[in-house]
């Protein structure tokens, strides 16, 4: 605990110049400034959230015109997508915790790294730009050939930017893998690597081996775009379908980008609120690799009413449903690990049993509409709305602010307020529930989505989802404030405030420039909370 | 790529581990690359099935005698980078800087090639977007073919070129003795680079030029 004065500075205290920052090989610097980045684009994705329920708080559309409502939530989904839930995760967390959970100095690639987040930098101001200029109004999926043939607004800005994140991503899920393959420190077998670090292995397959799919595709965009050729357009021989499938070969395993750090995240936070070794921890790795895995042979789900074959329909019914398989393996793991356990509630063990709740409702809707008959009639309304915000704000975000707050001591220091981080999650989770459970109920009756006016009868679903949506937004503003305070005031915590196990919690907080004194080694697999 | 010598960046124990950090990149950069031309592979497949006709048209508008000499040409490259490879790895120098500027011009004429293919092209008025004058039933669905063409041949002409600089740099780097039989990592993962692009141009040469011709 006191290892105070002869120990190397910091890595927050190793430069203060912003050139310092700007130019840092350092991956805990650089997991700042993608934090600090990718807060910046969740508020701005928020406003636009807060526009959007806005507007549906009354059946009419009186506040914007249909138009600037498809920009918004336009604007809100690939905002959301790429340059917060992606990123989210692997790149503040993970690039903070991955060299740190095997005992490595850095990531195999430092320099890569800090490319990858001005890659990130320069994708954000081409969205900017795109919104200054007007915005863009195809919803995140691009779907030709309104894309291409029919859309006014600035596609092009759009998808150069999603284009270049792409990069940022693959280039994040390369270091991640290599660096996990090759800088492990001695005794870290990859059977006692942490379930975060096998999270960050799992996310960083479909990275690297997803995304070129939807690079590729939206150059294709472009070209039709430019050049008025048409590879996806059906009056000159092109075809639309083929865009949706190549668009869903990337998005969907882009779902478990965002869903598979967060379960990684989860199973740290419970084993240390438990206290206890993980259930079945190769089962847990196990259903890792297999979501990553079945993942990317599922994405015909979202293309049940397209007029793809019903054979094909069929076959990714099935394959959707085996891939809830693994996701249940991990839930019941979960529930395994607290059953009989002395669990403490603190904010991160709050959020962590939000998560498992809200994926639970997320993921058995999701077999909903997985079944071909249901999501006929389900599709492209509110019900598909809500069943994915649950995975991924229920989830993701969920798991994400609880890693923030587990590993927050670890990052800067100091210790934030655990009545206000309770209060913050537990009001977190009443809001969420009241924005997307409403909507659930305005699904299942009909009410399609996209539109900026509704009939009368879904007006008390929508104005319960409007109020929820507030609280929601009024949760995530805690924390801004609670943290900040927390850096000048927070009290110091320590090497290991929460007496966690794990490489991460040997070394001081926060960990010098080259993480630790001397290369750790390892003899026991993670989670030995037993172990006296 | 900055350590010259047996050194190696501070973040790793070792120079061994460098390398195995350095080639295990590469690889999984290659494994991107594929999905990269997955997507064009794919679309071609698609579209080839639902216009066999027109496919078969189009194949025959690409000049045989070029795409067969831009094959051999490429085929050379990669022999004469395994070469330069090989030479280092037996302690040589001068032998290999040669055989990387050989690779390097070799892929210099690859893209001189095309551009003449390209030229020819453009007489015809077969590039979609830029002079397409076909017309015919045909036409529409032609008109793809060579939409695939070309973004593949680009693409993958864009590989070329990166690729000639690596090489280029590569022989520099070899000039200056950057490299030794134990430290080459740089120029290894060059040349795995630049087996990619001779892989693929594999691939692309015979469902462009050969399939359906006759």
């Amino acid at each position: 605990m006191t290892r105070a004065e002869h120990t190397p500075p910091s890595y927050l205290t190793d430069g203060n110049t912003l050139r310092s920052w700007l130019l840092t090989h350092d991956h805990k610097r650089i997991a700042i400034l993608y934090a600090v980045s990718i807060t910046f684009f969740f508020f701005l994705g928020g406003i636009a959230a807060a526009l959007i329920r806005l507007e549906l708080a009354t059946p009419a559309g009186d506040l914007m015109s249909a138009e600037t409502y498809n920009k918004t939530f336009t604007f809100h989904g690939v905002v959301m997508v790429w340059f917060f839930l992606i990123p989210s995760i692997p790149n503040t967390l993970g690039n903070f915790l991955l060299p740190l959970m095997i005992g490595a100095r850095d990531v195999a690639f430092p320099r890569l790294n800090l490319f990858s987040w001005y890659l990130y930098v320069t994708a954000g101001l081409f969205t900017i730009a795109c919104l200054l200029l007007g915005g863009v109004d195809t919803g995140w999926t691009f779907y030709t050939p309104f894309s291409t043939m029919f859309s006014n607004s600035h596609v092009m800005l759009t998808v150069v930017g999603v284009f270049i994140v792409g990069f940022s991503s693959i280039l994040t899920g390369l270091n991640f893998i290599v660096t996990i393959h090759t800088m492990r420190t001695r005794g870290m077998t990859w059977f006692r690597l942490p379930l975060f670090v096998w999270s960050m292995y799992g996310v960083s397959l479909v990275m690297v081996l997803a995304t070129p799919v939807l690079a590729m595709t939206l150059a294709l965009i472009a070209a039709e775009r430019l050049f008025g050729v048409g590879i996806f357009d059906p009056a000159l021989g092109g075809d639309p379908l083929l865009f949706q499938h190549f668009f869903w070969f990337y998005s969907h395993p882009a779902v478990y980008i965002m869903v598979l750090p967060s379960m990684g995240v989860v199973s740290e936070l419970i084993t240390a609120g438990v206290r206890r070794r993980i259930f079945g921890y190769r089962f847990m790795v196990y259903s890792i690799i297999g979501i990553a895995v079945v993942g990317f042979l599922v994405w015909g789900h979202h293309m049940f009413v397209s007029g793809q074959s019903m054979y094909a329909g069929i076959v990714f019914s099935i394959l959707s449903f085996i891939v809830a398989v693994p996701s249940a393996i991990k839930v019941f793991n979960w529930t395994a690990t607290l059953y009989k356990g002395d669990i403490a509630f603190g904010a991160p063990m709050i959020y962590a049993l939000g998560f498992v709740g809200l994926f639970m409702v997320g993921g058995l809707t999701g077999l909903f509409l997985a079944a071909v008959a249901l999501d006929v009639n389900l599709t492209d309304t509110y019900f598909v709305v809500a069943h994915f915000h649950y995975i991924m704000v229920g989830g993701a975000v969920m798991a994400y602010l609880g890693g923030i707050h587990f590993w927050w001591p670890k990052i800067t220091g100091r210790l934030y307020s655990e009545a206000w981080a309770r209060f913050a999650a537990i009001l977190m989770f009443l809001g969420f529930n009241l924005t997307f459970f409403p909507q659930f109920l305005a699904g299942a009756e009909g009410m399609p989505r996209r539109y900026h006016e509704y009939p009368a009868q879904f007006a008390l679903l929508n104005v319960l989802s409007s109020a929820g949506a507030a609280l929601l937004a009024a949760a995530y503003l805690l924390p801004i404030g609670y943290f900040l305070w927390s850096l000048r005031y927070g009290a110091v915590a320590g090497p290991d405030p929460w007496g966690a196990k794990g490489l991460e919690w040997e070394t001081a907080s926060p960990p010098p420039t080259h993480n630790f004194d001397r290369p750790p080694i390892v003899n026991d697999g993670p989670y030995a909370y037993d172990d006296p | 790529m900055s350590p010259t010598t047996t050194r190696h960046a501070e973040q790793f124990d070792d120079a061994a581990q460098q390398r195995e950090a350095a080639t295990f990149g590469m690889w999984t950069f290659l494994a991107t690359e594929i999905l990269f031309f997955g997507v064009l592979f794919a679309a071609y497949t698609v579209f080839r099935t639902l216009w066999p006709d027109a496919f078969a048209s189009g194949s025959r508008h690409t000049d045989l005698l070029l795409g067969s000499l831009e094959t051999a040409v490429l085929l050379t490259s990669s022999f004469t980078v395994a070469l330069a490879v090989r030479d280092i790895q037996l302690g040589g120098r001068a032998m290999a800087m040669w055989l990387l500027v050989a690779t390097a011009i070799l892929g210099v004429a690859f893209l001189a090639i095309h551009g003449v293919e390209y030229y020819a092209d453009y007489k015809a008025a077969v590039i979609p977007g830029i002079r397409y004058e076909e017309v015919g039933s045909l036409a529409p669905a032609k008109q793809l073919f060579f939409v695939l063409y070309y973004v593949t041949t680009l693409f993958h002409g864009l590989h070329v070129t990166i690729g000639v600089l690596l090489l280029a740099l590569m022989a520099r780097r070899v000039r200056r003795g950057d490299f030794s039989a134990d430290e080459y990592t740089p120029l290894e993962i060059s040349a795995l680079y630049w087996h990619l692009v001779d892989i693929v141009w594999v691939f692309v040469f015979p469902l462009y030029y050969l399939v359906g011709r006759s």
